[in-house]
C-alpha cells in the first residue's frame, strides 16, 4: 500500500486529530521551538527588540551551555532537583498506594472518606502555596504557634536551608498524593474480583494476595503513574516559587525554578532556555531508558 | 469480633488522613473570620470570639467591587475553555483509540514530550507570539493557551476510557446506518460521560486557577482573571494574611462545588485502563 493511499484510508482519523494538532503545534510546538533556538543566542532584556527596537541579540553557538555545564551552582542545584523530585514521587506513592489498599475496601463511609482525601488536589496551587506558607509563617503561623503552646522553640521554617526544603516537599507531598491515590484506586478496582475468590479458595492469605494478585496487576498503571509523577515533580515550578521562592540563596530552588528566574528577575532569556532544553533533555533521556526497560516485561503504551 | 476490630483501626487512620489533608484549609477559613489584631496575635485559636465578615467585605467592595468584574472574567474564560478542551480532547483521543494510522505511536509520545519543557518558560516565545497575532488582552489567546495545557493527559487519559468500550456496539450502530461520526457522538460519548466529566474537571480548574500566562498576557485591570486581580491587589504585599485568607476562600469556593460535582466520576473516569492507556 502506498503511503497516500495509507494516508486516504485513515481520512476521518486525522480529521478528528486535526483541531488538536493544529492547537498544539501552535500553543507548544512552535514556542518550544523557538525556545531550543533561543537558547543558542545571548538574548536578554536589552537586545531581545520590541515594538520600536528591532532586535540586536546573535548567536553564541553552545556558549550558554557551556557556562551552564562549568557552574558548580548548576550540579548543586541539579542535586536538589532530584532530591526533590525522589522525594516527593516516593511519599506520593506510598501515601497515595496505602490509601487506594483502604479505599479499596468495602465500608460505610467511604465516598465521604474519598472526596475529603481529594480536596488538596482541587484547590487552586498557589492558594494552596498560600496556605502553607501562612501555616509556616515564623511568627503568627500555625505551626509555630503550636511549637509554642508546646513549650518548644520556634522553627525557622522559610528560612533555613533544611527547614524551607522539609517546608516545600511538604507541601507538594500534601499537594499531590490524592491524584496517585486516585489513579491507583482506578487500577485496584479494574482489578476482577473472582481473582481474588479464586485465591481465597485455595487458602491464600491477605499478605499473600498482594504479592501475587494486586501488585503485578496494578504494576502497568502503577508504572505510567509513576513516570508522569517524576516528569510533572521535575517540572513542579508553582509550589517552589510561591512558597520559599527558591530561597534561602537558592537553596530550594530546582531547574525549573531557576531557569524561571534566570528570565524573569535576571532577564536573561538565552542561559533561561539554555536551563529548560536541559530539563528536556534529562527527561527525555530518562523517559526513553525507564520506557525501554519496562517495555520488555510489561506494555507501558 | 475481628473484623470489627479491624474497621475501628480503619476509621481512625482515614479520618486522621482526612484531617491532614483539610487542616490547612480550615485554617485559613478560620483566619478568613479573624478580625486584623487576633490574625496577628500569638494566640492560637480556630474560632475567634470575635469572628467578623471585614475581611470578605473589603475584598468584595475594594476599587468599587472590581473583583466581580474579574470573577465574570474568570467564569467565561474557564466556561469556554472547559468546552473546547473537552472537544479536542475527545475527538483526538477517539481518532487514537479506534484508527491506526501513520504516526499515532508518534503522536501519542509527542503529548508526552509536551510535558518535559517547564511550561514558565514557554511564556517568553509564546507571548511573542500573542503579540504578532494581536491576542494579547484577549480572551480567545488565553483561552486558546490554556486548552493546551491539560490537553496530553485528558486526551491520554480517554483514549484508555474509548479502548474499554466494546466495538461491537459501533459496528453493530454502522450496520443500522449510523455514520461513523454519527456513531461517535450517539454512542460513544454517552458511554463514555464518567471520562467526559474528568476532562471537563481538569480543564476547568486548569483555567480557573492558572495564573503566569494570564499575568503575562492581560495588562488592563478590567481584563484580570481573578488569581491575576487579587495578586495585584491584595496578595502583592505579602502581609496582609486576613485579606489574603478571605480572597483565597473566595476563589476556592467554585473550584470546590465543581469538584464536588465531578469527582463521583473520577475514580471511574480513571479506572479501566484509564491511564494505563
Amino acid at each position: 500500500m502506498s503511503l497516500l493511499s495509507k494516508i486516504r484510508r485513515h481520512r476521518l482519523a486525522y480529521l478528528l486529530i486535526l483541531p488538536t494538532a493544529l492547537v498544539m503545534a501552535g500553543i507548544v510546538f512552535y514556542p518550544l521551538i523557538r525556545g531550543v533556538l533561543i537558547s543558542f543566542t545571548n538574548m536578554n532584556q536589552y537586545n531581545m527588540g520590541s515594538k520600536f527596537i528591532p532586535p540586536s541579540y546573535r548567536f553564541v553557538g553552545l556558549q550558554n551551555y557551556v557556562k551552564v555545564l562549568t557552574s558548580s551552582q548548576f550540579w548543586d542545584i541539579l542535586g536538589q532537583t532530584l532530591i526533590w523530585t525522589i522525594t516527593n514521587v516516593f511519599f506520593h506513592f506510598t501515601i497515595g498506594l496505602a490509601l487506594a489498599l483502604l479505599l479499596n475496601r468495602r465500608f460505610r463511609g467511604r465516598a465521604i472518606y474519598r472526596t475529603l482525601l481529594l480536596i488538596p488536589w482541587a484547590v487552586p496551587t498557589y492558594i494552596s502555596a498560600f496556605s502553607w506558607r501562612w501555616l509556616f509563617n515564623s511568627k503568627y503561623g500555625f505551626f509555630n504557634l503550636a511549637l509554642k503552646a508546646l513549650g518548644a522553640d520556634p522553627i525557622p521554617w522559610l528560612s533555613h536551608q533544611v527547614w524551607a526544603m522539609v517546608a516545600v516537599i511538604a507541601t507538594n507531598i500534601w499537594l499531590g498524593f490524592p491524584f496517585m491515590m486516585v489513579v491507583l484506586l482506578g487500577g485496584l478496582q479494574s482489578i476482577p474480583r473472582e481473582m481474588y475468590e479464586a485465591s481465597e479458595v485455595d487458602g491464600c492469605g491477605r499478605i499473600r494476595q498482594f504479592w501475587t494478585i494486586t501488585l503485578p496487576l496494578l504494576k502497568p498503571v502503577a508504572l505510567t503513574v509513576t513516570l508522569l509523577g517524576i516528569i510533572w515533580t521535575f517540572n513542579m515550578f508553582n509550589i517552589i516559587y510561591l512558597v520559599t521562592e527558591g530561597g534561602p540563596h537558592h537553596q530550594t530552588d530546582i531547574l525549573a525554578t531557576f531557569a524561571f528566574i534566570e528570565a524573569f528577575h535576571q532577564w536573561r532569556f538565552g542561559m533561561a532556555t539554555t536551563y529548560a532544553v536541559i530539563i528536556l533533555s534529562i527527561l527525555l533521556s530518562f523517559s526513553f531508558f525507564y520506557i525501554r526497560t519496562l517495555k520488555g516485561s510489561e506494555e507501558i503504551y | 469480633m475481628r473484623r470489627r476490630k479491624n474497621n475501628w483501626i480503619l476509621h481512625l487512620v482515614l479520618t486522621a488522613c482526612c484531617l491532614a489533608a483539610i487542616f490547612p484549609i480550615i485554617w485559613v477559613l478560620s483566619t478568613s473570620f479573624k478580625p486584623e489584631p487576633e490574625v496577628f496575635s500569638d494566640r492560637l485559636n480556630l474560632i475567634s470570639e470575635h469572628t467578623t465578615l471585614d475581611n470578605y467585605r473589603h475584598v468584595l467592595t475594594m476599587k468599587g467591587g472590581v473583583f466581580f468584574i474579574w470573577l465574570r472574567n474568570s467564569t467565561i474564560i474557564a466556561l469556554i475553555t472547559t468546552v473546547i478542551g473537552v472537544f479536542l480532547a475527545a475527538t483526538a483521543a477517539y481518532a487514537f483509540s479506534r484508527y491506526r494510522f501513520l504516526g499515532r505511536q508518534g503522536g501519542l509520545y509527542i503529548f508526552l514530550i509536551a510535558q518535559m519543557f517547564p511550561g514558565a518558560i514557554l511564556v517568553v516565545p509564546l507571548y511573542n507570539l500573542m503579540r504578532q497575532f494581536g491576542m494579547l488582552n484577549s480572551f480567545a489567546g488565553l483561552i486558546l493557551a490554556y486548552s493546551t495545557v491539560s490537553l496530553p493527559f485528558c486526551v491520554w487519559m480517554l483514549k484508555g476510557f474509548f479502548d474499554t468500550i466494546p466495538r461491537g456496539l459501533e459496528e453493530a450502530a454502522m450496520v443500522d446506518g449510523l455514520s461513523p461520526l454519527g456513531t461517535f457522538y450517539r454512542i460513544v460519548l454517552p458511554l463514555s460521560l464518567p471520562g467526559l466529566a474528568v476532562t471537563a474537571f481538569f480543564s476547568f480548574i486548569t483555567a480557573w486557577n492558572e495564573f503566569m500566562f494570564a499575568f503575562t498576557f492581560m495588562s488592563k485591570e478590567r481584563l484580570y482573571t481573578l488569581p491575576v486581580g487579587l495578586r495585584q491587589f491584595v496578595f502583592q504585599f505579602q502581609t496582609d494574611w486576613h485579606l489574603m485568607a478571605a480572597s483565597a476562600v473566595l476563589i476556592t469556593i467554585p473550584v470546590v462545588i465543581f469538584f464536588l460535582q465531578t469527582q463521583r466520576f473520577l475514580v471511574a473516569g480513571l479506572t479501566a485502563g484509564g491511564v494505563k492507556g
